[in-house]
């Protein structure tokens, strides 16, 4: 849809874009600045672990024959996907299909969910056993193994908070792709008090001819200014439809990574 | 520097004065204007900062005779000492000239008309209003706490205080912290106006985004360190406790890791104010730019590779210590660097002796002899003797108070006109810096010879031969509050009744002075464009 703007006088009238200036670069900027900051977070429980399994290699090689491999493996597929269906929903939103990229997105949380569930079986099994943080069962155990299981739950501990938090942000962007799918973008017309009063504004096609015809700009008019409703649609999606989503996904595909460490450094070292 | 900021008028309703979309306190506590949230953190840090002063007070009162003086009981001197930690390190120097004068003066500089993400620049305000009410809470709650601001293991662990509150009121101070610095790396990035090329930024544009790395880079090992904490006292994870396999000198090191490179977070945006001032003051183009600038970027980048010399006697190896040792050596270049092109801008420039430039070179003395205590301790063999004596708190005073907060004093006596548009009474604040600079080395100097005397820091008491030593100190601490006082009375005094302030009191010639005082809501009336060197002086050309 082709949008002009005809002041009657044929004056120079601006078209001023009243939004805010939209920097793609810059938020994808200060995204990928919070992920250091996250792997970093994780960095400093990845050297715990470096230097502890250093100091009671044998130990950790003990203590992770508890783990159940299964379970893990199940997890780790199942968290794999669900970088893919994130991946594939950025694509179809940058593509201009919403529809599809809502299911994705909701998907993809359905995922984590799934991962979520099977890591609280994993960990009721271990409490069961009386495998917990400052358990007397866990006291008899070798100082090697009790550094283990201290640290296997606090990693995989804040790991799974780090997925509820992607998983809510996820929600959340579905929720706005989906409720909100207009892009309003507003011009402010310049000086319209000199050069248009009188005027009629119009919409006209390719070969001047008029669309519609608004009424005259007198003098009650005080300002004037043009509106446009886009839908993100395969023609007229914009960076700024998507970019927060872009933004999410960087998050859960951290989360993910992060994942892809813990796995073999906990279940795959017997 | 040549500024072009065509059309500009004198008509726009200045930041303090236009109509936003709340009014009275909301209309500061909401907006997400950065001269306002600048403002705001410098008005809560300096609160803070007064706090801090009064618990430093008490505590020098306490030693002025050995025994009881004015505290009974030992346990609330350790509250004191522990308050006066965590207030002054994480609620005024950590924040320091970043969170206030960065603010404000970091888009202006650059020519921009807000940071990068202005709503987080509002939420990280918040964070740090919420982390400083937790940790201040924790602090009267559950006991006295007895920790230190540094909250080692395995005591923090034990005591019964109410310590788990106080780490996660840090940790959300490392949160607002980590949100500021991404704001301002994603701010030089993208928002310099037309012009400003990375060469021709001011100084203290350097050092802030110098600065944001560290907080970037640093804070989160905090942050995973202190859950670390919170998870060994509600759970007992045995990460560090040793009665449960732990190892406590593993915190000292993930402590160490952000708290070492926090120490540049708190000097380096000093740093970059020091540089700003001496040049408007001297009518000198800096002396080497570019060293100025990279020397920021080496003291980050070095300054995080040395941490382990806060652990030589914590039992480290001795090739450990050797290699830290040498690393520590080898951070002094850098900071030296920067106070040799300092004092070459001043050589054979016309020098004007007005406050900022009191305050300014009053920091280069003291952050020369806190520099130069500093390298003592990284000798290792002194270090053993030196070792959790006055000696190191007295050092640390040097640089952090010497240094940071002079600069921060100066930088407020520096930008005070542009900020409020009001000029303050330049003979009282001569005065005022006049008695913080004699009470300072009154106070910190004889701590240092104490210290050297092998009187330990965080004693209550003491024996009777280092008596007269702390008489001096505590008198030297009655001027130096004298001097605060009467500084921010000065300053108080002149935002209600000051003369109105020119737009350019200084004759500076960073882009900051070319817009009106205070400023207009957007920074300028049009993007301004840039050219030519940052600090090039009409008058210095023609000569």
């Amino acid at each position: 849809m082709s949008q002009t703007a005809t002041p009657g006088s044929g004056g120079q009238a601006v078209l001023r874009e009243a939004e805010h200036h939209f920097d793609y670069t810059g938020r994808k900027l200060g995204m990928w600045l919070f992920l250091f900051t996250e792997l970093l977070l994780f960095g400093g429980l990845f050297i715990a672990y470096a230097i502890y399994r250093h100091v009671n290699f044998a130990d950790f090689h003990v203590a992770a024959k508890d783990l159940d491999l299964v379970l893990g493996t199940i997890n780790t597929v199942i968290l794999l996907t669900s970088s893919l269906t994130m991946a594939l929903s950025i694509t179809a939103m940058q593509k201009g299909n919403r529809k599809l990229a809502v299911w994705l997105v909701v998907l993809t949380v359905l995922c984590g969910l799934a991962f979520l569930i099977i890591k609280y079986f994993e960990w009721t099994a271990k409490i069961s056993h009386g495998i917990y943080p400052a358990s007397p069962e866990l006291m008899k155990l070798p100082p090697g193994e009790v550094r283990f299981f201290g640290l296997y739950y606090a990693m995989t501990g804040l790991h799974g908070l780090h997925v509820l938090i992607g998983m809510v942000l996820l929600i959340v962007m579905a929720v706005v792709i989906a409720r909100k799918p207009f892009r309003v973008h507003s011009f402010r017309l310049d000086d319209a008090d000199e050069t248009m009063a009188g005027a009629r504004p119009a919409i006209v096609d390719g070969d001047g001819k008029p669309l519609w015809k608004g009424g005259i700009i007198d003098e009650n008019v005080e300002q004037v200014s043009v509106v446009v409703r886009l839908k993100p649609g395969p023609q007229t999606i914009h960076p700024s439809d998507y970019v927060s989503l872009e933004n999410a996904g960087l998050y859960w595909h951290l989360v993910d990574i992060i994942w892809i460490f813990l796995f073999p450094l906990f279940y795959l070292i017997t | 520097m040549a500024v072009d900021v065509a059309g500009r008028s004198q008509g726009l309703p200045d930041y303090l004065n236009h109509r936003a979309a709340y009014s009275g306190i909301l209309s500061w506590v909401l907006s997400t204007d950065h001269k306002r949230i600048g403002v705001m953190y410098l008005v809560s840090q300096l609160t803070f900062f007064l706090v801090g002063v009064a618990l430093g007070f008490v505590m020098r009162l306490e030693m002025l005779t050995p025994g009881p003086t004015v505290i009974s009981n030992p346990a609330v001197y350790n509250a004191i000492f522990t308050v006066h930690g965590v207030i002054m390190i994480f609620l005024f120097v950590i924040p320091g000239l970043i969170a206030s004068f960065g603010n404000f003066f970091l888009p202006i500089m650059i020519g921009a008309k807000d940071v990068a993400f202005p709503f987080l620049n509002l939420l990280s305000w918040w964070l740090f209003m919420i982390g400083a009410f937790v940790a201040i809470a924790s602090l009267f709650t559950g006991g006295l706490p007895d920790t230190g601001w540094t909250f080692y293991v395995p005591y923090s662990i034990q005591t019964n205080t109410n310590t788990t509150l106080a780490l996660f009121g840090v940790f959300i101070l490392g949160f607002s912290s980590i949100l500021t610095g991404l704001n301002f790396v994603t701010t030089v990035h993208q928002m310099r106006a037309p012009g400003m090329r990375w060469s021709r930024m001011p100084l203290f544009v350097w050092a802030i985004y110098a600065t944001s790395w560290i907080q970037i880079l640093a804070t989160p090992i905090l942050g995973i360190t202190l859950l670390l904490v919170m998870l060994e006292r509600v759970l007992g994870i045995g990460v560090f406790d040793p009665a449960r396999g732990g190892d406590p000198v593993l915190y000292q090191h993930l402590f160490w890791i952000y708290s070492h490179p926090a120490v540049y977070i708190m000097i380096l945006p000093a740093m970059g104010a020091i540089s700003e001032i001496i040049p408007t003051f001297a009518r000198r183009t800096i002396f080497g730019y570019k060293f100025i600038a990279g020397s920021s970027l080496a003291i980050a980048l070095f300054g995080s590779l040395v941490w382990a010399h806060h652990m030589f006697t914590a039992g480290i190896g001795d090739k450990a210590a050797v290699i830290f040792s040498l690393l520590t050596f080898l951070v002094a270049v850098p900071s030296a660097i920067k106070v040799f092109n300092w004092v070459s801008t001043l050589y054979r420039g016309s020098i004007e002796l007005r406050p900022p430039m009191l305050f300014a070179l009053a920091f280069i003395f003291l952050f020369s002899i806190g520099g130069f205590t500093g390298l003592m301790q990284g000798a290792l063999a002194l270090d053993i003797h030196l070792h959790d004596t006055y000696f190191v708190v007295a050092h640390f005073h040097y640089v952090m108070f010497g240094g940071t907060g002079f600069a921060l004093f100066g930088a407020l006596h520096y930008w005070f006109p542009k900020m409020f548009g009001r000029m303050y009474n330049e003979k009282i604040a001569t005065i005022a810096w006049a008695l913080m600079f004699v009470g300072f080395n009154v106070l910190y100097f004889t701590m240092l010879l104490m210290g050297w005397l092998g009187m330990p820091r965080r004693y209550y008491d003491y024996l009777p031969q280092y008596q007269s030593w702390h008489v001096v100190a505590t008198v030297g601490s009655w001027i130096l509050i004298a001097g605060v006082l009467l500084m921010v009375g000065n300053l108080l005094v002149a935002l209600k009744r000051g003369e109105k302030a020119p737009d350019n009191p200084w004759g500076g010639v960073t882009p900051e002075w070319s817009t009106s005082s205070p400023p207009p809501v957007e920074n300028f009336e049009k993007t301004p464009t840039f050219s030519g060197g940052p600090y090039d002086f009409p008058t210095e050309v023609a000569r």
